[in-house]
């Protein structure tokens, strides 16, 4: 499994991923179901631009409409972002921290496959009868009248997922707190691995709300239950509430990890210590804190009054600082580097100036009173993309052309690479900073079309021509990478000549066990020290060779989360088909059964010998 | 780590839950899994305070009409003595004393069981009475976040049964400790859970 020169066939091949439990593998399992989900989620937008292209199009029906920006925002989120953010934690952090693996190897698969078919599940409702058409937000309101199966779907399938992503989150905090190698203390721990730890930590306390908010709208909308139901006594708020406080630290969630990449990309092609370190670490934490402080901006129109408003406003304000001292830091970073400007590199350094035009906005929303006239216009929609792709989605683009020779040991091709960057950088430009004004202007968000006498034509038209851009640049990238597989050009360890942390000082492709002896770790930037050192191995170990514990592979989480999906469409049919209960009796038994399986028999793994670790090629599996 | 170690209460390390790396990251990952439990009962306490007593027009249900401070004394009595009876049982644990730790641990699965039994008897005196899971916000909310509660206890004690007869032939050792440890972890969650039910909904209920 190790070794290159093993060819499997292809039955083989698929069977190994489906029961693998190596962080290794789940990780390229993430980026291909990301990838996949970010091209769906990718095409729904470009049909939300069409549509809008020209003033009373009917291209798409209002109905429609609805569903396809539902489904945008809901799988570029939590199909899309969050599982590439899980590839790059799943490829980087046990070699960062020096670990054999993940502190729950077992349940890493579990969370993957829970998250594969909750997504799944949710996308299936295209064909199933519609899909869910209240927004990404499923306000109460608007969900529980909503006809059809759609918000079952949504319902039901983030439940799934979001299990999963519980499981990761907690998976990845044991791994950090327990399993570093001896030297890495916590305040050696490189920024990826400080931005992994606390944006677990954010899910860890932000899923169970959300949690808790689906679980009331299934009950309200299967069950009769009154949460929502203001003639029963019940109150719409209360979804708003839990939501946002699920999904403000959400959106940290899904950028603090990225300013971790970008903190491992400017220090690496400046070729210089990241600056202000434990700073960074400091307004890492601090962001994250702050991050469960301020939900209710994002409901200063719903009448929660103004002390409440002006308390959310200035807690939101606030988190400007600490993001404020990771900018600094980055640029002094750069400032009298070396800097070698690759692929990564340009992406890190655009991240810069599109975010704070995203801050920029969120700071304006932030103050209350303007956000009257902001709320539910496209401003809003210009602020989250300024944020959400200048920052989220260019920091996975970053850290897909930073890492790609890490997990593939080759490398994506930089001229390639450098045509998608400017394209999509323009295009992205193009798309959402006119999206500002059509905001001032009074456009809405969420609206399927709009009257040509309204003044919006122009500006829309610019928006959807940009969008062009952005498609032709994601289509060069996914020419570049089915290249760069095809060529198959071995790159070798720290292909980037730079490389400061653990992961490159790790040999290429990187032994099934990871680390032949545990490293051991003398400073910040470890890799580097050695190198500096002149030491040829770029490793001092913590340890003499000795037999190495390995977990055994397993196909179980995929058949626990398997059982969960069948369970779904027994819930969601219930009470309209007579097969639902026993298909949801059988779903819950295949889970419980195979559960049942894992704790009965004992698995404690078994162990790759001294004897064979010796041998050149790294032990056999 | 090797299942056949025999160990006697000397050579048995004190603190068998985490003594291994396995038994270590169960310890801290169960930990943080009740934090996110937390904020999941957290949420369902919010949720119900702000629905409390709130129903359709006219609804003659109130906390104070509907609970029975009694019965759910005994309750908590029950749960709470569980608790107590699940320490003596870690206790034995410790000291490498496996019928002990298996003795206790069935006193905590009856009192477990009990305690169940007159939620579901309180459960279906409400509902008999009219106060059933679509009256209202108000039965919507008491029933999910008691519910809620309930079903961790019902976990609780299937999680107890089956640590008990897995291992009932082979004893203690180092594999199953962590799992004795986080599993009784568990249950006091639910008895502080609980305890919080107790003040938060029946006795503010019936006295705020
Ligand atoms: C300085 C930092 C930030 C501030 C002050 C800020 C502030 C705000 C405010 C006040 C709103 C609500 C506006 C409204 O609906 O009327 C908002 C919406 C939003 N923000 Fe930010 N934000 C910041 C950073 C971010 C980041 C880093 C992300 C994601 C990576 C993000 C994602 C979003 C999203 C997705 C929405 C819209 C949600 C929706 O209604 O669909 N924001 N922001
Ligand atoms: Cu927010």
């Amino acid at each position: 499994m190790s070794s290159i020169a093993q060819k499997k066939g292809f039955g083989a091949t698929l069977w190994d991923y489906l029961t693998t439990v190596d962080h290794k593998k789940i990780a390229i399992l993430y980026l291909v179901t990301g990838g996949f989900f970010f091209i769906v989620g990718g095409i729904e937008a470009m049909l939300i631009r069409i549509q809008l292209a020209k003033p009373d199009n009917d291209f798409v029906s209002a109905g429609l409409y609805n569903e396809i920006i539902t489904m945008h925002g809901t799988t570029m989120i939590f199909l899309a972002a969050m599982p590439l953010i899980f590839a790059f934690m799943n490829a980087v952090v046990p070699l960062q921290i020096g670990a054999r693996d993940v502190a729950f190897p077992f349940l890493n698969s579990l969370g993957f496959w829970m998250f594969f078919f909750g997504g799944i599940f949710l996308n299936l409702s295209w064909f199933l009868g519609g899909a869910p058409d209240a927004g990404w937000t499923s306000y109460a309101s608007l969900s529980l009248a909503s006809p059809g199966h759609g918000i079952d779907f949504y319902a039901l399938g983030l439940q799934i997922s979001g299990g999963g992503t519980l499981i990761a989150g907690i998976n990845f905090l044991v791994t950090i707190i327990n399993m570093r190698a001896p030297g890495m203390t916590y305040m050696r721990m490189p920024l990826f691995t400080w931005s992994t730890f606390v944006a677990s930590a954010l899910i860890l306390f932000a899923f169970p709300p959300l949690t808790v908010g689906l679980f009331l709208m299934i009950f309200d909308r299967m069950f009769d239950a009154n949460f929502f139901d203001h003639t029963m006594g019940g109150n719409t708020v209360i979804w708003e509430h839990l939501f946002w406080i699920f999904g403000h630290p959400e959106v940290y969630i899904l950028i603090l990890p990225m300013f971790g990449v970008f903190s491992e990309i400017f220090a690496t092609f400046s070729r210089k210590r990241l600056f202000g370190y434990s700073a960074m670490v400091f307004a890492t934490v601090l962001i994250g804190f702050l991050g469960f402080m301020v939900w209710a901006h994002h409901m200063f129109t719903t009448g929660l009054g103004a002390t409440a408003n002006a308390i959310f406003a200035v807690a939101t304000m606030a988190i400007a600082v600490p993001t404020g001292v990771k900018i600094f830091n980055w640029l002094l970073t750069m400032w009298g580097g070396s800097i070698k400007f690759t692929t990564a590199m340009l992406y890190a350094v655009a991240f810069i100036p599109m975010f704070v035009i995203g801050g920029v906005t969120g700071v304006m929303q932030a103050s209350a009173p303007l956000d009257y006239q902001l709320h539910d216009s496209y401003f809003i929609v210009a602020h989250f993309h300024y944020v959400i792709v200048g920052g989220t989605v260019l920091g996975l683009l970053a850290g897909l052309h930073f890492y790609w020779p890490l997990m593939f040991n080759t490398m994506l091709d930089e001229t390639l690479g450098k045509i998608t960057f400017w394209l999509f950088l323009i295009g992205f430009n193009l798309t959402f900073f006119i999206q500002h004004f059509l905001g001032l202007l009074g456009m809405p968000r969420r609206v399927f079309t709009y009257g040509a006498d309204q003044g919006w034509d122009l500006f829309n038209l610019i928006s959807s021509f940009g969008a062009i851009f952005m498609a032709v640049a994601v289509t060069i990238l996914l020419i570049n990478i089915v290249k760069t597989i095809a060529q198959n050009k071995a790159v070798g360890r720290d292909p980037w000549g730079d490389g400061r942390t653990l992961e490159w000082a790790i040999p290429q492709p990187v032994p099934f066990y990871n680390f032949k002896q545990t490293p051991l770790v003398r400073g910040l930037d470890t890799f580097w020290i050695e190198k500096q050192e002149g030491n040829k191995e770029g490793m001092t170990y913590a340890e003499p060779v000795g037999d190495i514990h390995m977990p055994h592979n397993s196909f179980i989480p995929f058949v626990m989360a398997f059982g969960l999906f069948v369970g779904a469409f027994g819930a969601l049919y219930n009470g309209e088909q007579a097969w639902a209960v026993p298909v949801l009796i059988l779903g819950l038994l295949i889970t419980f059964l195979s559960m049942g399986t894992r704790s009965l028999k004992d698995d404690l793994g078994y162990h790759i010998h001294k004897e064979d670790l010796m041998d050149k090629k790294g032990g056999k599996h | 780590m090797d299942l056949n170690t025999k160990y006697t209460p000397q050579s048995w390390p004190q603190h068998a839950e985490n003594s291994t790396l396995e038994g270590k990251n169960k310890f801290v990952g169960f930990w943080l899994f009740l934090g996110g439990e937390t904020t999941l009962f957290a949420s369902l306490f919010a949720t119900y305070l702000a629905l409390k007593n709130k129903g359709p027009e006219g609804m003659e249900f109130t906390t104070q009409e509907l609970y029975q401070l009694p019965l759910v004394f005994i309750m908590t009595m029950l749960l709470l003595t569980s608790s107590l009876t699940s320490v003596y049982a870690m206790y034995h644990m410790k000291n490498y004393n496996f019928k002990a730790m298996q003795a206790w641990l069935m006193i905590t699965v009856l009192l477990g069981a009990a305690f169940l039994g007159f939620e579901i008897y309180e459960f279906n005196h409400y509902v008999h009475e009219g106060f059933n899971y679509s009256q209202s916000a108000f039965s919507s909310s008491f029933f999910t976040l008691v519910g809620t509660h309930g079903l961790h206890v019902l976990i609780g004690l299937g999680w107890f049964i089956l640590l008990m007869l897995r291992n009932s032939k082979r004893g203690l050792n180092l594999y199953n400790a962590p799992k004795y440890y986080i599993a009784s972890l568990y249950w006091h969650f639910i008895d502080v859970v609980w305890v919080f039910i107790f003040t938060v909904v029946y006795l503010m209920g019936v006295a705020g």
